[in-house]
Order: structure tokens, then sequence, then C-alpha cells
């Protein structure tokens, strides 16, 4: 009997511990917005600023509600930056947010990406749970239209400086009756064709301007047999992304088509799809062998170490090739059809910074808004990452070589989004995901252009109607 | 002796109240329903804490995923509207029947190659004229505790079309990249990653036959084959059921390999896209569209039933049949 009570001592004490953790959960999950804060200011003070901050100076932020003004402004306080861009982790740590503290030293900022494949569905579960950060990282269109609607991002009409962004800029971000925005516009990248400017040099080969010229040229650098032509993978994303988007600007005319798209004045089926679908087919020889299973680093990794003369990419991959590649390179713009003169190019508005209403700091992340819609946050966001352009009116210059030419191409041609994000991106099938495996599809030759065309019509049939 | 037993007895009575051996004895005791707290507080005791935290990790969650698939994103009770999205939406119902069919295939490749194979080197194992055994069974065994991250990332180097081997010996696809190769390929890394988890299951059951039984076979006359066939086959029975139970469940719980190697969308074009990963999609969403939580808990409780009909084959179609034997 004793033995029995002895072992039961025993289980009961194995209770009270799981049910003294079993509090600590239930806390955590009455008061998420406070224990997140908390535990982030902790964390950050515990990095940098230990020996400095006193205990009690980093509980004390959390909880008062601030009053008045000047009262918040002696406190620390952190705020958090959500996104997906894991691979500018050092730009904002190194180049950023010191030039942020600096100018404001009692708001600790601290950037906290998720990867990319994870960001949208982490952030949604985030954002439900409570356990959100206070800036939001925007994709454009529909993605983010949904976090405001469902009251996950905060409308910024009265936020400084929200004004010095152009229609088209703001566009993306705006409530479906156009009137609130909720996220600040940072940055737009443009996209076209890579190349190594020695390996062309070396085969005698000039930038194609026209689409003949341009299989001219991919024709005889597979003639010459030195070089795979195209470096490109077609594992993920690129045949949508980079070749469907690229060649296809020019048949729809950019912006006018995207929108016809959308208000269901054209069809998939057009001709003008199907024109760049048979144009996909063509470039198909010209890929590196096997290119189906080559991934997106992969592609990448052709072109850097000078296998590939031509890479079809986006500005964004400057930085990545300065680093990588030991030859020149340099980009030209998508080849436009034989007989068109007027050209469009792929000029996509990609990136926003929004608020989390249920953000304890409101006031810390407005003021970082506010710094975010102004000019130096601009120029050295676009000046340290090379191949973001800058969304503002205020005119930025551009350091690097290529990003001017990627710039340059602004004066000649239309700028034109992606097709497919806006609107057609909210339903199942997803539109651009079912574009990229028709894309891959066509350019491998497992499928005709028209059979295409009709599966990505049917698929929009199934749940989208125009202006609905 | 005799002392010893009694308890043992009396506990057993108790289980079926209405046996009355018990009470002839008549020796002096408490009254029978606290002899009966005393008697059961042990058995509780022990089965308590296994009892808690299954049921309120596993049973409950289980028990409210089902729920969930009758009700709609808003909470608002939806009847079947889920299945019925699920099996006759072409959106989600041609995405299903190709997952279930492609997660039928990939069980077909474990049942036909994982297990025999397992079955294979457990033998060659027991096999005692090899030198090194112990190295052998170590590496047989080491790819299953290797994170499926890494295994992953190691065959997309081995099979990529630009430093990976398979143009050296021959072969010029991307095995990874084409819908008809894509499936294969990954069932066959599975395998290859699995492989000892049988073999150790046949290894445990094989090293427990008695030699006697062997060597008396042999002094018979019986070759190899004719010990494998008629003593050794019928003795790890059981066991293979149990391998191609746990294969089951496996197979059809997959997500992490082919999410590792081919993403959320399970391309090219859906060909390697198996439950796990349509589950995924469904519950979360993928890059554009937002996931539906209702309509993620109707997944899950589809592959819950197809388990669940797997499991009740087994334990009626095979394990009442199967006729075990002590040694």
């Amino acid at each position: 009997m004793a033995k029995l009570m002895r072992l039961l001592a025993v289980f009961l004490a194995f209770g009270l511990v799981a049910a003294s953790c079993g509090d600590d959960g239930d806390g955590a999950q009455s008061a998420p917005a406070e224990s997140e804060s908390e535990s982030e200011s902790v964390d950050s003070d515990s990095v940098e600023a230990e020996p400095v901050e006193s205990e009690p100076a980093e509980s004390e932020p959390v909880e008062p509600e601030p009053t008045d003004a000047p009262e918040p402004e002696a406190e620390d306080v952190t705020i958090t930056i959500e996104s997906w861009r894991s691979d500018d982790q050092a730009i904002w740590d190194e180049q950023i947010i010191p030039v942020f503290e600096a100018a404001y030293p009692h708001i600790d900022v601290v950037f906290a990406p998720t990867t990319p494949l994870e960001y949208p569905p982490a952030l949604r579960t985030r954002l439900e749970g409570g356990i959100a950060g206070d800036l939001i990282t925007c994709f454009p269109f529909d993605r983010s239209r949904e976090l405001f609607e469902d009251g996950h991002l905060a409308s910024l009409s009265d936020l400084d400086g929200i004004d010095s962004f152009g229609p088209s800029a703001q566009n993306a971000w705006l409530s479906a009756d156009g009137s609130t925005p909720y996220c600040v516009p940072i940055a737009s990248i443009i996209q076209g064709f890579y190349y190594n400017v020695d390996a062309l040099n070396e085969l005698g080969l000039s930038v194609p301007e026209t689409e003949s010229e341009f299989f001219g040229v991919l024709q005889a650098i597979l003639d010459d047999g030195t070089y795979t032509p195209i470096g490109t993978g077609l594992a993920e994303w690129e045949a949508e992304h980079i070749l469907f988007q690229n060649i296809g600007a020019n048949y729809w005319k950019g912006e006018e088509g995207r929108l016809a798209l959308i208000n269901g004045e054209d069809k998939v089926t057009d001709q003008e799809y199907i024109d760049t679908f048979d144009t996909l087919a063509r470039l198909g020889p010209f890929m590196h062998r096997g290119a189906s299973g080559i991934t997106y680093p992969d592609g990448k990794i052709l072109f850097e170490t000078g296998q590939a003369v031509i890479y079809p990419g986006g500005s964004w991959e400057i930085s990545g090739f300065d680093a990588n590649a030991d030859f020149e390179f340099d980009a030209f713009r998508t080849p436009r059809p034989d007989d068109q003169d007027e050209c469009y190019i792929v000029d996509h508005i990609d990136l926003a910074i929004g608020l989390n209403p249920a953000s304890p700091n409101i006031d810390a992340a407005q003021t970082f808004l506010s710094w975010v819609a102004s000019p130096e946050f601009a120029s050295i966001y676009t000046g340290a990452l090379s191949g973001f352009f800058s969304l503002q009116d205020t005119p930025v210059t551009y350091d690097h070589p290529v990003a001017q030419e990627f710039v340059s191409w602004r004066d000649d041609c239309e700028s034109a989004n992606r097709t497919g994000y806006e609107s057609l991106n909210s339903g199942d099938p997803e539109f651009p995901i079912e574009l990229r495996e028709v894309s891959n599809a066509i350019i491998l030759g497992n499928m005709t252009p028209e059979d295409g065309a009709q599966r990505l019509q049917d698929g929009l049939d199934s749940w989208y109607t125009p202006g609905g | 002796m005799e002392r010893l037993l009694t308890p043992v007895d009396a506990v057993d009575i108790e289980g079926f109240p209405s046996g009355g051996g018990s009470a002839d004895r008549q020796i002096p005791r408490p009254k029978p329903a606290a002899r009966r707290w005393s008697r059961r507080r042990p058995i509780l005791v022990f089965i308590a804490p296994a009892t808690i935290i299954y049921s309120v990790f596993m049973v409950y969650p289980l028990l409210d995923s089902l729920r969930r698939s009758f009700f709609d994103d808003d909470g608002n009770y939806a009847g079947l509207a889920n299945y019925d999205t699920l099996f006759t939406n072409p959106t989600f119902s041609d995405r299903f029947w190709g997952a279930l069919g492609h997660n039928f295939e990939f069980f077909a490749f474990h049942m036909v190659l994982q297990n025999p194979i397992g079955l294979l080197l457990a033998v060659l194992l027991t096999a005692q004229s090899v030198r090194g055994l112990n190295i052998y069974r170590t590496l047989i065994f080491l790819p299953t505790t290797l994170s499926v991250v890494i295994v992953g990332f190691v065959w997309r180097l081995i099979l990529s079309p630009l430093w990976g081997v398979t143009e050296s010996i021959g072969i010029d696809t991307p095995l990874l990249g084409e819908s008809g190769t894509v499936l294969p390929t990954l069932s066959l890394i599975s395998v290859w990653q699995w492989v000892g988890i049988p073999m150790i299951f046949f290894y445990a059951v094989l090293i427990a036959i008695p030699k006697d039984l062997i060597e008396a076979a042999r002094v018979d006359g019986a070759g190899s084959w004719q010990i494998f066939r008629d003593i050794t086959l019928p003795l790890i029975l059981p066991m293979l059921g149990i391998v191609s139970m746990l294969t089951y469940i496996g197979n059809f719980n997959a997500f992490d390999l082919i999410f590792q190697v081919k993403g959320i969308v399970a391309g090219p074009d859906y060909a390697s896209d198996i439950m796990g990963t349509f589950f995924y999609r469904t519950f979360f969403g993928a890059s554009g569209t937002t996931g539906s939580a209702a309509l993620g808990a109707t997944v899950a409780s589809v592959m819950f039933l197809i388990i669940l009909v797997g499991v009740l084959l087994y334990m009626f179609g095979w394990q009442r049949r199967v006729s075990t034997y002590e040694l």
C-alpha cells in the first residue's frame, strides 16, 4: 500500500508539472501580442545591448498603453518586420536598420524573414494566432488585399509620406474600391535577358533586338557548340515568371493586355497568347540538356560559370551575378516581335511594407513606415540592393551599370506588371501555377500551345467571373 | 507459490463479475466495491499517463479534425458540402484522384521493392558464413537515420543533369524533371532510405528462430530454400503483416521527401503529387491562394479513412488468419 501511495505521489508530481506547463501555454495564448513583443524585446536586448539596458526598462514598454507623446519617446520599443526576402537579411541588418536606429534611437528594428515558400501560409497563421510581427512585407495585388480585407493589414490613409507614390505604384496595394492604401510601396523589379559579354564577343555576335535576330543568335551559339545558348532551368517557376512573362508582354501589349484579361475582354485562347506559347516552344532546343531537372539555383550557376551565354532573368539577380560571375555581364531587353515597333517590358511592382493592426507598437511602426516612404530610405534601399527600383516619385540614381541598363528601358518601352497576379490569383486552380505548368510543358514539347491555352482558360472559367 | 498465484487469479475473476470462484473461499476480505477499487487502482494509475497524453494529443485532434470537415471556414455547419467540393469540383477532385493514384503507386513500389529487399537483406545478415555482418547491418540501416532534408538534397545532386552521375551511366532523362519518371524515382529514393526498417524488423524475428529447428530440418535433408519456405517464412509471416501495415500507414502519410525535392506543387504538372502534398496545399494554400482549413480537414479525414480501411483489412483479413507459433 505504501508503495502504491509513493507511486501515486510520483504521478501526482508529474501531473503538477504538466499542469503548470499547461498554464504557461494558456497564458501565452490569451495574451499573445504582449508575450510576443516581450520575448522579442528581451531577445534583442540580450543580443545587442545587455550591459547597457537595465532589467526594468525592457519589460515596461510592453504593458502600459502610452498615454501622451513624450512618455513613449523615452521608452525603448522593438518592432519586427515580417518578410520573405531572407536573401536581404545582411543588407537590412547592416545598411538599412542602423540608419533608422541612428535617427530614432528608442526604436529597435528586427528584420525577421521566413523563406519565400513558407512565407504566405506561415504569415497568415501567425497573423491569425496573434503572434505576427509589427510590420508585414506585402506581396502585390490579391495576396495582400486578402490580408487587408481580413483585417490583418491596417489602413495607411493617414500615414505621413503615403502620398509620395504615384497611382501606378500604389495601385497594387489599394482596397477594392480604390480609396484606402494599406502598404507602403518599396520597390519594383525589371526583367530581361542577361548575357555574357565576353562569350558573345568571342562568337562575334551582337545583341539582338528583334525576335528573328534573337533566334539567329541562339542558333549561332548552338552551332558553335562551345556554350549552352540559354542557361535557365525549368524545374521551378522560371518558365512562367521569366520566359512567359518576358516574351508575352510584347504580344499582349503590357498593361493593356493584362487588364483586358482581368476584365474579360481578352481570353487566354486569343491569338496573342498562342503566339507567346509558339515562341516559347521554339526556345526548347536552346535550353541545356535536361532543363526540366535543373533548379533555379543550378540555372544561375550555368550562367555564372560561363557555360551558358544568355540567362533570362530579372534585375534582382544583379547582386548575385556580381558576386559569382568572373566575366563581364550585361542585359538586353526582351526582343520584340519582328513586325512590331513598340516594346513592353516587365517592370513588376514587387514589394511593399504594411502595418499589422494587432501590433502593440503602432506608433513606432508608423514612424518606421513614414521613414520607408521617405527619399532617404529609397536611396539607401535601392543603393544597397542593386536591381530593386524605387517606386517613389522622387527620382533615384542607380550606381550599378547593369541596373542603369535595366532602368533605361523605361525610356523607350512601356512598363507592365506580370500578368495573372491581380484578381486571377485568388481562386483554385491558381492561374500563375497553371501558367507555370503549361509553359513548362510547351517549352519541353509535351503540350501544344492551343491545348495549353485552352486548359488555362478552362481553369479560369471554372471560378473567375470578370467584373464579379 | 500458492500465495503468489491467488491474487492473480482473483484479479482475473474480478475482470469477469459473473465468475464466483473466489467467493467460495470465505477468507475475511474488504467489501466487494472497495476491494474492486483497490484492485483496479494500480491498473488505472498505470494506464492513465498514456491514455491522457494519447487522448489530448492524438484522439482529440483527430476527432476535432473530423468534426471540422463538416463545418465551413467560418465555423458554420455545412453538412457534407466540403466532401461534395472535394469529390465533384474538378479543381479539387482531379487533384484528389491524381494524388490518390500516385499514392498507391508510391505504396506499390515500397511493397514490391522495399519489403522483399528488406527481407532478403535480413536473411543474408543472419547467414553465419558472411564476415563483417555488423558493418553491413549498420551501413544498410544508416540512410534511415538521415534527415529527409539531407536525403533529398543528396539525391537531387546525384540526379542533377548538370553535375549528377546520370549522364555517365547512360541515362539521358532528368529523372526528377520528367512527369513520367519523377514518381518512380522518388519512390526508389524513399525505398533506399527506409529499407533498413523492414530489414531490422525481419532480422529481429529471424535471430529469434531457434537453431535446433533449422538443424533438425537440415538433418532431415531439407535444403536452404526448403528451410526458408517451410520454416522461416511461416515464422516471419506475422511480422510481414506488421511491416506491410507500417509501410501502408507510412506511405499514405508520406509528405516530407516529396515536399523537400519537388516543393508544394509537386511538379512537373502534379506528377509527384501525393495525399500529403495535396493536403498541405489545400490546408495552407500555395503561392497564390489562401488555404482552407475546412477543406484541409476534409482531405485529412479522407486520408484517415483510407488508412483506417487499410488497417481494418489487415486486422480482419490477415492478422486473424495468419497462424503464429510459440517457439
